[in-house]
């Protein structure tokens, strides 16, 4: 690389200070994040939290207001097209062309690629079969299911040989199956070397793949780590008692160890892994002193968790 | 690596072939509209002429307009499902990708112009224009698929969905009505017919309707080319800096 001095030369995507408005309305408020190269970085966050627009800025689609961005070593504003040469991107609706067949869409890719002519077809062959698609290679894309298009999408993605790869949202809207698919995908593709760039809205994909995890939330990065420290951050599994009367949470939150009371909702909480056993020796040691709770209910922490520990409120609240 | 506009030109070949609905309304609509006019109220109109004659000019450019909502549609699903966006990202030259929606949609204006001729002579066509004539007529058509189709694309590229592009393009459709395509323009109500007069369509007409008569005139002519040029370079403008704006 040429940068002498630079420290982030072992960074695939550098970003700081990146701002963006439409209109006056703020969508990032200064982003700042490093992808080491050959690793998966999730950006975690609900919709409209401006996940979209920072793959928009970081794959050169639109300018950024302030802040700089390198990826592959190469201003995205200034060097578009030496950024262009190196990524790869899948946006967050399968781009596929619907009237082409599957064969053809991936030779439509290489056309316009610069993979050489007479390697094409063997391009075209390795990513049908590697992704699954050699019986539909010849059926138009519009008959294909969300997962299948999903894959067509990757593997067109895949013709350049691109060393570092945008996915923006991949697994939204896919049934577990695909889902499942998609994540070994993503990870051979990590293997081979490859940097993963990966929007999301579920906390689980980013504990699956993700090396490092930033959570975006109204343009602003709130929280950034690898996923166990990111969970260390918020409530683990527990379980959750509502009574009638002041007089038996004082009863239970006495009887019960780890548990935290909320003395105006009448609920108690309990640290607990959910199991059936775990569960049963509650709910017996409650019986065992004639405490009877009005409601029970297990908690597994998702998304709002997240954001309820990190931001101080839902994301429902921001779905507004 | 091939030319990148071949290979756009072939992908939006491709497009037309498979989606019978696009050559429908490119080719049968103008022809089925000419069979409604010339069969169904064509004696109703006195025009001093065979009405055939009359409308046939007209209706070439109706043909060419109704090629045009489809363009529409097909460059906002480019948009809205974010082929564009790839291709964006490859690199692909903008002027591949809007040419070659262009030179398709001049393509099929001329599949549907050829097929639009062909039923008027089988109802009494009777033209008196010369070959150079002819070749004047494939001109204005080629320039005003051209320019129309510009236009077209910067409205599919600036529509938020495939249905309101649609929609934005029902105004093209509409405006060869309000034009000497079907009825010469002193017929017409005070209002509609100073409009009619006016819109860049009528002296466009008019220049057809000169050419297949044998006799263009340059009172027609000058303004029609005009308004080609006019047209085409707002649609060009505009769909450029949609294009580069919108991601």
């Amino acid at each position: 690389m040429a940068d002498d001095g630079c420290p982030m030369t072992s960074s695939a995507i550098q970003a700081s200070g990146l701002r963006k408005a439409f209109q006056d309305k703020v969508v990032l408020d200064g982003i700042d994040l490093s992808v080491p190269a050959g690793t998966i970085f999730s950006l975690l966050g609900p919709n409209g939290a401006g996940k979209t627009t920072t793959v928009n800025v970081l794959t050169t689609l639109i300018k950024a207001d302030g802040g700089t961005a390198r990826v592959a070593g190469h201003d995205v504003a200034t060097e578009a097209r030496a950024v262009r040469a190196a990524i790869g991107v899948t946006g967050q609706f399968a781009a596929v062309d619907e009237l082409l067949t599957g064969r053809e869409n991936l030779q439509l890719m290489v056309d316009l690629s610069p993979v050489p002519a007479k390697d094409g077809k063997r391009i075209v062959a390795e990513l049908l079969e590697r992704f699954d698609l050699v019986e539909s290679a010849q059926k138009p894309a519009s008959t294909y299911s969300g997962g299948m298009r999903r894959k067509l999408d990757l593997a067109m993605t895949l013709v350049g040989n691109p060393r570092i790869i945008f996915l923006d949202e991949p697994t939204t809207g896919l049934d577990p199956r695909s889902r499942r698919t998609m994540w070994t995908i993503v990870r051979e593709l990590v293997a081979d070397g490859v940097t993963i760039f990966l929007t999301t809205q579920y906390l689980d994909e980013a504990d699956q793949l993700a090396d490092q995890v930033a959570v975006l939330d109204q343009g602003r990065i709130v929280a950034q780590g690898t996923p166990d420290e990111l969970k260390r951050q918020i409530p683990g599994t527990h379980v959750r008692f509502r009574f009638t009367t002041a007089e038996e949470l004082d009863q239970a939150a006495r009887i019960m160890p780890d548990s935290t009371r909320d003395d105006e909702a009448l609920t108690l909480r309990v640290l607990s892994d959910g199991g059936t056993k775990s569960v049963r020796a509650l709910l017996d040691r409650l019986d065992e002193y004639s405490i009877s709770a009005e409601e029970f209910s297990v908690h597994t922490p998702d998304l709002d968790d997240v954001f309820l520990a990190l931001t101080g409120h839902s994301t429902e609240v921001l779905a507004k | 690596m091939k030319s990148p506009s071949i290979v756009m030109l072939r992908r939006n070949f491709k497009h037309i072939a498979r989606n019978p609905t696009t050559v429908f309304n490119a080719v049968l609509m103008p022809v089925v509209v000419m069979l409604m006019f010339v069969y169904v109220f064509g004696d109703a109109f006195s025009v001093g002429e065979d009405y055939v004659d009359y409308a046939t000019p007209g209706l070439l450019l109706l043909a060419v307009c109704y090629g045009l909502g489809s363009v529409a549609v097909s460059v906002n699903s480019d948009v809205t499902k974010g082929i564009i966006n790839r291709f964006k990202v490859m690199d692909v030259p903008r002027s591949a990708v809007l040419t070659g929606h262009v030179v398709a949609s001049v393509l099929t204006n001329l599949l549907a112009v050829a097929a639009l001729i062909g039923v008027a002579f089988a109802l009494g066509f009777s033209p008196s224009a010369s070959f150079l004539d002819w070749l004047g007529v494939v001109g204005v058509v080629v320039l005003l698929g051209f320019a129309t189709g510009w236009l077209t694309i910067a409205l599919g590229l600036a529509a938020k969905s495939p249905e309101t592009a649609g929609l934005a393009s029902i105004p093209l459709v509409m405006l060869p009505f309000f034009s000497s395509a079907i009825s010469p323009t002193d017929k017409m109500g005070p209002g509609v017919r100073q409009f009619a007069e006016y819109q860049p369509f009528t002296p466009i007409i008019e220049t057809l309707r000169g050419l297949i008569n044998g006799a263009p005139a340059a009172a027609d002519v000058i303004p029609a080319l005009a308004w080609c040029a006019a047209i085409a370079l707002v649609g060009y403008l505009w769909a450029n800096s949609t294009f580069t704006k919108r991601a």
